[in-house]
């Protein structure tokens, strides 16, 4: 039996099948993105809380044109326009959006561990977009979705990974998911930046000093944003890192012919992928945004129309 | 005058281990011996209890002056007295610092007034705890300090920790360092390990500690001066004290109950995870017990901590350092190491009393003539934490609902009994 999710908080602690479930639940979206008309009413009168603690572009505008398209409401929440900077707690704040009862809410917050903490107090589904350095999950399963189109299913390929894993939700996640699947994933970066205790957060990871040998016979590659916000370590020079670490046509010919290029964006040309590989025939960047949007619309369909909500708190008074 | 009769004597100066009474009288210990009788005295039976020397705890926060919504001295004491201890020395961390001796004599006053557990002050080593000046420290001795520190974070640089340890053991006084490196602490919230990758938690790396510890004990031997090491959690400190001891210098250190019970492995999304030092390795905690029982560890001391419920109710980056301890502490001791067997009952009586008395420079013992500071506990009594009955203003413990054997019965302080446990049926 599968098991409903009750949240979307990481990969780590979804099983196969529920990821397999998702995937396959976000097929029929992927098709329906090149439908002339793109509303649906499936989640017609219910709302959707988008709150963004942190600067998000893309996966913003993802979840709510996911919501949009899905027939519901949103209501947003961003951080530079809230009370949070006249010294509301976290908690304060997001119990203010479900007192405005909305069906569903979407998190994305510096603090790795914020959406879990919210879910514990909150009587409505999280969606964790994006958590400090812990996780990024939707971000996993378009990446997965994307794979798995392109090349057939997930099961057996060579993943390499590069650049600030350390500092990446997105890699945690898609090291989370794919492993799940038996996935070989190559780690390579500047060593600070790749510490040994990556090793032991999942099956078959290895660590790899030179791009040059963690390219060697990869299925798909990972390019990270180089997340200058967020390194708490003193930053490497730009020249060093393109000089060892970018993703680079010549680079790119030691992994397998047909081994996608994959990028979370936004990305820094020049900075960890070369322009011709970002434009290449094997880069997958737009088809990731396009996934996204399919991914986010399984999900919301899944987490907010699925079931019959909980009656709200007030109604046994009613009946008095 | 009180008579506690029928307990196990427990005292460690005096190796005692005998079924004795304990008759107490103005404020001293008036006499022991077996079937003593009192006709005038009011009468505790200690039957099945265990009978020691007043518990001192070598380290707490009492919060006052300056945070009385997390604690007072009051209700600080009040939960102390319930965790078994007849006096606590509280680190001098507060707003104001206590760096002066009207702060020290404030505290001091107020320990008086609140009536219940004895409340030994810690001056802070430089002004404010900022790293520069140093403290008005022989003032402050006067006004009641036992010791010095700049606890919440290290005496700031080498040069300042010489001249803190001349100046301190010109006055007799200890200096209890809490050791980090902070360009290696960095903003860190946990261990770094794979726990802290796993959680996308900032690390801290265990070096932090060993590092100062290990810049302390040259300090220490270059002064040849008294060190002590708070809150110690770590393999490689550890290593730098027992070196420290065997080539005679005067070093001791503590461990706190929640470093040999929880390791880096227990943290989660919960604030009351959230400690400094944080919670070590497994290998680091199996290595703090073996110091434990071989001498190497002198006393267990609570770090005991309150943060307000809305202050530690945040995101776990945002969260304050720390958890309450007072209540827990004789229980974990048990269930932790005198049960497994891994420490006989002596020891853990001595850790909890000649142990930090030996890092103050005073005698604490059950012979006629001595204070009548008595704690009396049991080795089974069934119970269940729950913070939210603690007299402390905080409830920020990771030990919230968990069930014991073994807890304190009744603290007596200068003759007076400041907590006794109701035994209910319920109990």
């Amino acid at each position: 039996m599968l098991q409903r999710l009750e949240h979307l908080l990481g990969i780590e602690d979804l099983t196969r099948e529920q990821i397999t479930f998702i995937l396959d639940q976000a097929k029929p979206f992927q098709e329906f993105q090149r439908h002339p008309l793109k509303k649906l009413a499936t989640l017609r009168g219910k709302t959707v809380a988008i709150a963004f603690f942190e600067s998000s572009t893309r996966t913003r505008i993802s979840f709510t044109t996911a919501a949009a398209r899905l027939g519901a409401d949103t209501m947003n929440l961003q951080a530079e326009s809230s009370s949070l900077k006249k010294g509301e707690s976290l908690l304060d704040t997001v119990r203010t959006l479900e007192a405005m009862r909305p069906d569903g809410i979407v998190i994305r917050h510096s603090s790795s561990g914020a959406p879990e903490f919210i879910a514990r107090r909150l009587g409505m589904p999280v969606v964790n977009a994006g958590d400090g350095t812990h996780e990024h999950p939707t971000q996993a399963l378009l990446d997965a979705l994307t794979i798995r189109d392109r090349k057939g299913k997930l099961e057996g390929w060579n993943l390499t990974i590069l650049g600030d894993i350390l500092h990446s939700r997105v890699a945690r996640s898609n090291i989370h998911l794919l492993s799940k699947f038996g996935v070989r994933i190559t780690l390579c970066g500047p060593a600070m930046w790749v510490p040994r205790e990556l090793e032991t957060l999942a099956p078959n990871i290895r660590r790899v000093a030179r791009v040059e040998e963690a390219l060697d016979g990869a299925d798909a590659i990972i390019a990270l944003r180089v997340q200058t916000e967020r390194l708490h370590e003193p930053a490497l020079a730009a020249e060093e890192y393109i000089l060892r670490y970018q993703l680079t046509p010549q680079r790119l010919k030691l992994a397998r012919p047909d081994a996608l290029v994959l990028h979370p964006g936004p990305m820094i040309r020049g900075l960890e992928i070369d322009d011709a590989v970002a434009d290449g025939p094997q880069s997958c960047v737009l088809e990731q945004v396009t996934n996204g949007l399919a991914i986010r619309m399984a999900l919301l369909y899944h987490l907010v129309g699925g079931a019959p909500v909980e009656p709200p708190a007030d109604k046994p008074q009613a009946k008095e | 005058m009180l008579l506690i009769k029928n307990g196990r004597v427990l005292d460690p100066a005096s190796k005692t281990d005998a079924t004795q009474d304990v008759l107490l009288d103005g404020g001293r210990i008036a006499k022991t011996g077996v079937n003593l009788a009192a006709p005038d005295a009011e009468v505790f039976d200690a039957s099945g209890m265990i009978v020691a020397p007043g518990f001192v705890d070598l380290h707490c926060h009492l919060r006052e002056p300056g945070q009385e919504l997390s604690e007072t001295i009051e209700t600080g004491t009040r939960a102390a007295a319930r965790g078994g201890f007849t006096a606590v020395c509280c680190m001098p961390n507060t707003q104001p610092v206590n760096d002066n001796a009207s702060i020290t004599r404030g505290i001091v006053e107020r320990a008086a007034a609140a009536g219940g557990v004895r409340v030994w002050p810690i001056g802070a080593a430089s002004i404010g705890s900022k790293g520069e000046a140093l403290a008005e420290i022989a003032a402050m001795k006067d006004a009641g300090i036992v010791a010095v520190s700049d606890d919440g974070k290290p005496v700031a640089t080498a040069r300042l920790m010489r001249q803190v340890m001349d100046y301190c053991n010109t006055l007799g006084l200890p200096v209890i360092d809490h050791c980090e490196d902070p360009s290696l602490f960095a903003g860190g919230v946990m261990r770094e390990g794979p726990r802290s990758i796993r959680l996308g938690l900032k690390g801290i790396p265990a070096e932090s500690e060993s590092i100062c510890a290990g810049r302390d004990v040259e300090i220490a031997a270059l002064t040849r001066s008294r060190l002590h090491i708070a809150h110690m959690s770590t393999t490689a400190a550890l290593e730098h004290v027992r070196l420290a001891k065997r080539i005679g210098l005067r070093v001791t250190c503590e461990v706190t109950p929640h470093h040999f019970t929880l390791c880096d492995e227990d943290v989660r999304y919960d604030t009351n995870y959230k400690m400094n030092p944080p919670l070590a390795s497994r290998a680091d905690v199996s290595a703090l017990i073996v110091g434990i029982a071989d001498g190497n560890v002198d006393a267990i001391a609570t770090d005991h901590a309150p943060h307000h419920p809305a202050s530690k109710d945040v995101e776990f980056d945002r969260a304050p350092f720390g958890i309450i301890g007072f209540e827990t502490a004789i229980a974990l001791t048990l269930g932790e190491l005198v049960h497994p067997g891994k420490i006989s009952l002596m020891r853990m009586v001595e850790l909890f009393t000649t142990g930090p008395a030996r890092v103050l420079g005073i005698e604490r013992k059950i012979a006629a003539g001595e204070p009548a500071d008595i704690t009396i506990f049991s080795t089974h009594h069934p119970w269940t934490y729950h913070a939210v009955e603690s007299p402390s203003k905080s409830r920020n413990s990771p030990f919230d609902g968990r069930t014991f054997q073994g807890a304190p019965m009744a603290t007596v302080v200068n003759g007076h009994v400041v907590y006794r446990r109701e035994q209910t049926a319920a109990a």
